[in-house]
């Protein structure tokens, strides 16, 4: 043993060049869903003697039932990023639905609302329809901003009224017969352009412009946030109002591919869409997420109920599943935060 | 350790382990993180009943190395060896249990709970229907604080607490483990030279009872004060082990960064200008109380006081963080509102805050958006999009500027050391091109070296005409740095110093008055 002082032998640093490149985390989701893909592929040439994939109308169905929950789902991206929550979506698909739709019914048809409308241009229902969307988003960021409850408590609340004020609106009836030009955007592969839009307008927005990095800041740590400058309650408003804009987009596109509106339209809609974001990669506590890992995540929820219809999979086994899944989404984040903090 | 494998076991065979020449050592020990080598074959040997500090720049790997001591990381190689016998810690818990504790150089409480619970967590005494007994931990709270000479409520919320008191309750919660060994890794950045002689007294009692505690710091009089060896680390390596009555200052000093530092604070001596920030009867109901001061262009006011003097307070309420229930904050002579960071920003003010993990660091984004988020507020932005190539270069420079230490700039703030954190931060700041510059504990966590480096930053930005206000609890650099003094008692002014007239006996006196 040797006594003091102890001197260490001269040993340089060997820096490993390890490249610091990282691959986006993007990549690992996309190998997901090539993963389920393919074990539907192989399971559907065992069990149904045909293959999954190689179906055009089962990918156009397939593309088609994930815009709607894609669309909101890019909305509900933004609110988890900052740290919280959107549980209202669904709802407002189904009020959006039933207002805007009342304001497209054709002249030919018996109104529920407002006899006395003739055939109206298209876009006055899909203002409407963005307007009501809108309003809502504003009143559950206002509620969170100012009031400081939970976004949970505020949007639960919202998720409750929104639903009530599509049922009371008609009082239950449907509201169908409407104009051409307002289905239009609900035929062929509209919504599948629609939804990518919005996608790409969004992937930009968080990616390159100032509001995309306040939204992340806040949801890493919203006090020093507002110390740097941000008007936190003010972008909070933002960001929610967003969320319940593009609620109330794909509200008029359920309404316009579904060519009428019920008040139970988007039942569990928000559900999806959180579950696109967190199978997307989003964490629910906040400040990590991006559009293009929602967008995969919506397709893997997407692929999952085709396939597991193809396969006839009985419904409420696929209910079942598709509830493990978003859990098994939830661990993944979990452990992810873990390693993080070790 | 020259003991072959087959001795050791022997030894431990036959039951009689001798008395080991080591408390705690680790030898050839290796860590790699992605793009760094955090610690390369280094050796660390801590005695019985002693104090053994740890010295080096950011960046060194001090915090590295004693988070393997406590179990938090795993060593790509080396040997730990408690009480001569190698271990293998695989989680803190076990490091706990094999009686080694660790107060973190960031706090770790949870803000909503009270003082009680954070100190008991996971330990909480049950009573016999199997549910916490809070009244029996408050007692044994009691007991703790008594025995540490520690004047706080166990009941009280954590969040309540400043960040001095929240380190002596993490002092008090390490203390409670009973561990062999103890290690604090920089606790004395948020104390006031009080609190600092209390931690000491601590230290030497524990001393006594033949506790081997690791001390980590970066104020060279600690280690001449409290402990009684010491190693240097420089960029992983491990340089020696010396006994503390063997160096001077400059020694270390040279040890630790491999050249001289000739001046400590460069300060320069500028022509002060107007009035730039001019606060007058400032109150924050049962925080402080009429509050005047003006700090002019090219001038630095230096802020001094003890813990609980309201000095913080009065920053944040001058930045807008809490609103001040009356007073009138002036700017170039015109009354100005400042209610949130928000409008303060926009008057040209920028604040370094004390807490660098609540409410400074966005620890899970990288370097890059961590600097370049004040500055969003005005500049680099055009039609809402960011100018990303020249933020980029802009943060690039004052990284370089402020010698960060990291891969990139696209390294998670989290995963720098806790100095390097800190530097992220001010360059934050002088991003924004400030005009007043409001700094709360610049230099907490910053080693010598660098120190001298952000003085000289701040030296020159005076230089420039901007109007600084610096609080610090380190008296050579409140009396190195300042123009003025202001010292605060109890949410008070208790009176200024000039440069010249200042001495650390009058700032005490006024501070304690
Ligand atoms: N979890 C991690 N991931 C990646 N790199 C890390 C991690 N932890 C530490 N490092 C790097 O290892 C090096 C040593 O860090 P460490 O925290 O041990 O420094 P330190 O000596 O404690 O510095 P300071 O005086 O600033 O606290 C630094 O370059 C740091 O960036
Ligand atoms: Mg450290």
């Amino acid at each position: 043993m040797t006594s003091e002082p102890v001197t260490a032998k001269t040993t340089t640093p060997t820096l490993t060049p390890k490249s610091r490149r990282r691959l986006p985390p993007e990549v690992n989701i996309l190998l997901v869903l090539v993963g389920i893909a393919l074990i539907f592929e192989i399971l559907g040439w065992i069990f149904a003697g045909q293959s999954f994939l190689m179906n055009f109308q089962r990918l156009r169905i397939i593309i088609l039932q994930v815009s709607v929950i894609g669309i909101i789902a890019v909305g509900v991206t933004q609110v988890i990023i900052t740290g919280g929550v959107d549980l209202s979506s669904g709802s407002v698909v189904g009020m959006t639905a039933m207002i805007a739709a009342s304001f497209a019914q054709s002249s030919t048809w018996a109104r529920p609302v407002y006899p006395a409308l003739t055939d109206l241009p298209f876009f006055i229902p899909i203002g409407v329809g963005l307007g009501i969307g809108l309003l809502a988003g504003i009143v559950n960021g206002w509620l969170i901003a100012y009031t400081k409850i939970p976004p949970f408590i505020a949007t639960l609340g919202m998720m409750v009224s929104a639903r009530g004020v599509a049922k009371w609106y008609t009082k239950g009836q449907p509201v169908s017969g409407l104009t051409d030009q307002f289905n239009f955007i609900g035929t062929g592969i509209w919504p599948v352009v629609v939804f990518l839009l919005v996608a790409l307008i969004f992937h930009v927005a968080l990616r390159y412009t100032r509001y995309g990095k306040f939204t992340y800041a806040i949801g890493a740590n919203a006090q020093a946030a507002r110390v740097s400058g941000i008007d936190i309650e003010k972008h909070l408003i933002k960001v929610y109002a967003i969320a319940g804009l593009l609620a109330g987009l794909a509200g008029i596109v359920t309404a316009a591919r579904a060519q009428t509106a019920q008040a139970g339209m988007g039942v569990t809609y928000e559900l999806d869409a959180i579950a696109a974001a967190v199978i997307g990669g989003t964490s629910l506590t906040g400040g990590v997420g991006r559009i293009t890992g929602t967008v995969i995540g919506a397709i893997i929820l997407g692929v999952m109920i085709s396939g597991f219809t193809f396969l006839r999979v009985d419904a409420y086994y696929q209910e079942i599943i598709k509830g493990v899944i978003i859990v098994a989404a939830v661990i993944v984040d979990v452990y992810r935060q873990k390693k993080r903090k070790v | 350790m020259s003991v072959s494998p087959s001795t050791m076991a022997a030894v431990r065979a036959s039951g009689a382990v001798p008395q080991a020449e080591y408390l705690l050592n680790a030898e050839n020990v290796r860590k790699e993180f992605p793009g760094v080598l955090a610690l390369d074959n280094v050796q660390f040997r801590l005695k019985r009943g002693t104090v053994h500090a740890l010295m080096g720049e950011n960046g060194a790997g001090k915090s590295t190395l004693m988070k393997i001591l406590a179990g938090i990381y795993i060593p790509d190689q080396g040997e730990v060896y408690l009480k001569g016998l190698p271990i293998r810690l695989k989680s803190p818990l076990d490091a706990l249990e094999n009686g080694i504790a660790m107060i973190h150089q960031e706090l770790n409480l949870m803000p909503f709970m009270t003082v009680a619970e954070n100190i008991w967590i996971r330990r909480e005494p049950k009573n016999s229907f199997g549910f916490v007994d809070h009244g029996k931990m408050y007692e044994m709270t009691a007991e703790l604080f008594k025995r540490l000479n520690i004047s706080l409520d166990p009941e009280s919320q954590v969040r309540d607490l400043s960040v001095a008191n929240r380190q002596m309750v993490e002092i008090a919660k390490a203390v409670s483990y009973e561990s062999d060994v103890l290690i604090m890794d920089e606790p004395t950045s948020a104390l006031t030279e009080r609190e600092v002689e209390h931690l000491f007294q601590i230290i030497r009692d524990l001393r006594a009872q033949g506790i081997g505690i690791v001390y980590i710091t970066h104020k060279m009089n600690e280690l001449f004060e409290i402990a009684d060896e010491f190693s240097v680390f420089r960029d992983g390596r491990f340089i020696g082990t010396h006994a503390s009555t063997d160096v001077t200052r400059d020694d270390i000093i040279k040890m630790m960064v491999g050249r001289e530092i000739t001046q400590m604070f460069p300060k320069e001596i500028v022509p002060i200008g107007d009035v730039v920030l001019s606060v007058k009867d400032l109150s924050l109901k049962r925080v402080f109380r009429d509050v005047s001061f003006d700090v002019r262009a090219g001038e630095i006011l230096g802020i001094a006081g003890l813990v609980g003097s309201g000095r913080s307070n009065v920053a944040e309420t001058i930045f807008g963080v809490t609103p001040a229930t009356t007073g009138t904050i002036s700017i170039n002579g015109t009354p100005v509102k400042i209610n949130t960071p928000t409008q303060a920003i926009a008057h040209g003010m920028a604040f370094l805050t004390e807490d660098r993990k609540d409410t400074g660091c966005l620890l899970i984004l990288d370097v890059l958006e961590n600097m370049q988020i004040a500055v969003l507020q005005d500049r680099f932005v055009k039609y809402g999009f960011v100018a990303e190539k020249q933020i980029a270069k802009a943060c690039k420079t004052m990284s370089d500027t402020l010698r960060i230490k990291t891969p990139n700039l696209q390294e998670t703030v989290e995963n720098l050391s806790g100095g390097n954190q800190q530097k992220v931060l001010i360059g934050r700041w002088l991003l924004t091109n400030p005009k007043i510059l409001i700094l709360d504990e610049p230099t907490r966590g910053i080693d010598v070296g660098a120190k001298a480096e952000i003085h000289r930053l701040i030296s020159q930005l005076a230089k420039t005409g901007v109007a600084v206000i610096m609080i610090s609890s380190e008296m050579p650099e409140v009396l190195g740095m300042s123009d003025r003094i202001m010292v605060m008692h109890e949410g008070r002014v208790t009176g200024f110093l000039d440069r010249e007239e200042a001495t650390q006996v009058k700032v005490m006196e006024l501070a304690s008055k």
